[in-house]
């Protein structure tokens, strides 16, 4: 055990941001650029040679140093764009590294989703040799694990149908079945456990653990289900804006991750007030996300959170309402909440400086991502002062420790609430005298 | 841990003699690669692999109709039907490898960004697909050759792998350098099949390139002229083999291969970036 298994060293990944809008260039933009500007052209052209071109260069990952010993399994957790997947991709050498060299020993495999390659063309049968040789399996290999893959898949009896009138539920047992059946030392997974049911979840976790456990093999696993990293990895690593600022046991990771100050999207201010939202009577200051008087874009989903929004009225003398937006990830408006505080309700503001905070009670949304748009109104007649869409986000996260609204299950919750309820049940012997 | 694989990621660079060794060593995938595509291409299809003999003996016939017997086109003595289909056997498997090549990093995208292997596998193994197709059109030659009583001789067969060669780097030297292109710049996909069209016509295919006459070395250019030419010279023997001619067309190909290919490593390290 002297050398670790994956080491990792001084991986940075720089990408330039124009690669990255728009898809794809047409020839034509750029042959009409040429004509419009040439000198444009060739100026920007010659920076590029030279390197100069600055600006448009993003670093989605910074020095990244790590070592993984041989039978560990090790979480990547981090927001959104912190650099997790880049990671995982520079592992697995789909894109190469700008900087740095990682030296890996053993056989590696990657899971960055399940089922890649599939032909829907194909027969099952067909889709598990194609699958198996992309994944790295040899023809010999995947002839003798067969019979298992098709078992455990548990489709017999439709392994020589074209897999495009497979159910999706089939079609994901069938891709988990062949990723399961690799044998590889280092295996790299990235989230294909966001796809399918609980049961499937489980399954997957289950299959995963044992891999680890048994037979020795090394995981990295990239991951927003806590729950699942709290299950599968002893240790854990935490990426913001492309750094590891956290490393050590998952427990404590995902604890600094839940109580992080790396505010990206958890404030917004505006300095200069003739550019703040706003009109000639109020204007829109400071919006801020805060968990126990800290602002955090990551917040625990048992505890209170305070949406703040700090405004300047210019104009005194009408009566203001401010209200807030939440619409979860997929855009879903979750709810509005206007001013309800009984002291300001139908009172007219004086000139001055404000700050209105809504609290959301701990254990009453849903884990996720939750977008907040900060408006202030004015009613009879209706007139809306600014309102300032997506001000801030945050992040809900459970800790899945058993005290918050899932209880001890793992698996996904749809739903963009989620809280607490009373419940009662009521229970009635049944006499069954005759 | 003996034995152990051990896998070293860098910055990559251009082409070295290694990336030649992992092809090696991904034999099996570029074999299945092949296999689905021709596994995938005839399914659903009522007749199957027929559609590989078909169309270039359709095109053949009506070729044989309007351009060898209405439009009196010479063909060098040979009657025309296996003059122009000895042409366009050769023409089809150069034109449909160049324009599968050209594609086969976008219609693979989904795989590329999701597991490593070398790029280099998915144009080779087009080019394999269309070399089976041409196999299966080559019976119907041999068909018509025996219709016609012409005999090949043996060092005329000796020499079709070699023009299958030249093929080959032809269009996988340019097919590679479009696929690099086509990653970045969709133009490729309209501009290739009309390219292409052009292409037919300043190929001898569908005449002789005797026809010419003292612009012929405007042909010679192209390189599938002197594949062509080659090609009914040694099967179908109207004419010695004009081995300066050949020589050169494989010189260019192979100069239009390494640039392919430099091109394409070059660029490579972006694919799963920008498709």
């Amino acid at each position: 055990m002297s050398q670790p298994i994956i080491s990792v060293k001084n991986i940075s990944k720089k990408y330039n941001i124009t690669h990255q809008q728009g898809g794809y260039v047409a020839l034509r933009d750029v042959l009409t650029n040429i004509a419009k500007s040439p000198f444009a052209f060739l100026k920007h052209k010659a920076k590029q040679a030279i390197g100069k071109a600055g600006k448009e260069e993003f670093w989605a990952l910074k020095d990244i140093n790590f070592e993984v010993n041989k039978g560990e399994a090790i979480g990547i957790i981090g927001a959104n764009g912190a650099g997790k997947s880049t990671l995982l991709k520079i592992l697995t050498g789909i894109t190469p590294p700008t900087t740095g060299e990682i030296i890996m020993r053993g056989k590696v495999a990657s899971l960055l989703e399940v089922g890649t390659g599939f032909h829907p063309e194909l027969t099952g049968r067909e889709n598990v040799f194609l699958n198996g040789a992309i994944m790295g399996m040899g023809k010999k290999e995947i002839s003798d694990k067969f019979n298992s893959i098709v078992e455990f898949a548990g489709i017999k009896k439709f392994i020589d149908t074209p897999v495009k009138r497979y159910s999706s539920g089939m079609y994901v047992r069938l891709a988990f079945a062949v990723a399961s059946h690799m044998e590889p030392d280092i295996l790299l997974v990235d989230e294909v456990l966001a796809v399918g049911d609980a049961e499937f979840q489980k399954k997957c976790l289950g299959k995963m653990d044992e891999v680890t456990k048994q037979a020795g093999r090394t995981i990295l696993f990239v991951s927003h289900n806590m729950g699942a990293i709290q299950k599968l990895c002893k240790k854990c690593i935490l990426l913001n804006k492309g750094e590891i600022i956290n490393a050590g046991p998952t427990q404590n990771v995902i604890n600094a991750y839940l109580h992080s100050e790396v505010c990206s999207a958890a404030s917004k201010e505006w300095t200069d007030i003739t550019k703040a939202p706003g009109n000639d009577i109020v204007r829109l200051c400071a919006v801020r996300v805060k968990q126990k008087d800290k602002i955090t874009n990551a917040v625990d989903i048992r505890l209170p959170v305070g949406i703040e929004m700090e405004y300047e009225v210019i104009k005194p003398g009408l009566m203001l309402s401010p209200n807030y937006h939440f619409l979860n990830e997929d855009g879903v408006y979750a709810f509005v909440s206007g001013n309800q505080d009984p002291e300001w309700q139908k009172k007219s503001y004086q000139k001055g400086k404000y700050i209105s905070t809504a609290w959301i009670h701990g254990n009453f949304l849903s884990e996720g991502t939750m977008m907040v748009g900060a408006a202030i109104t004015t009613f009879n007649p209706t007139v809306v002062h600014f309102f300032e869409q997506n001000a801030v986000s945050f992040r809900v996260i459970d800790s899945f420790d058993g005290s918050s609204a899932r209880g001890d299950y793992m698996g996904a919750i749809p739903g963009v609430v989620r809280p607490i309820l009373r419940w009662t049940t009521q229970f009635n012997e049944i006499n069954n005298k005759v | 841990m003996n034995g152990t694989k051990i896998t070293i990621i860098r910055p990559k660079k251009t082409f070295s003699w290694n990336d030649i060794k992992e092809i090696w060593q991904y034999k099996e995938l570029l074999y299945f690669f092949t296999w689905r595509d021709l596994k995938v291409r005839y399914k659903q299809t009522a007749v199957g692999v027929l559609w590989a003999i078909f169309q270039p003996f359709m095109t053949m016939v009506v070729f044989s109709i309007f351009f060898g017997k209405l439009a009196q086109m010479p063909s060098d003595g040979i009657p025309y039907p296996i003059f122009v289909y000895t042409g366009l056997l050769l023409w089809q498997f150069f034109s449909s490898a160049l324009s599968e090549t050209s594609s086969c990093l976008i219609s693979n995208q989904a795989i590329i960004t999701k597991v490593y292997f070398p790029r280099l596998i998915l144009p080779i193994s087009s080019v394999l697909t269309k070399l089976v197709d041409f196999a299966i059109a080559s019976v119907i030659l041999v068909g018509l050759m025996a219709y016609y009583n012409y005999l090949p001789n043996l060092t005329g067969l000796l020499i079709i792998p070699l023009l299958l060669l030249i093929t080959f780097m032809a269009a996988v030297g340019f097919g590679l350098f479009l696929a690099a292109v086509n990653v970045k710049y969709r133009d490729v996909r309209y501009a290739l099949p009309f390219f292409i069209q052009m292409m037919m016509f300043v190929t001898p295919v569908i005449y002789p390139a005797s026809i010419a006459g003292k612009y012929s070395w405007i042909l010679a250019i192209n390189p599938m002229t002197g594949v062509i030419k080659a090609a009914r010279a040694a099967i179908l023997g109207n004419a010695p083999i004009n081995w300066e001619l050949l020589l050169i067309s494989g010189i260019a190909c192979l100069i239009m291969l390494i640039i392919g290919v430099i091109y394409f490593k070059k660029t490579e390290r972006y694919f799963a970036d920008v498709v």
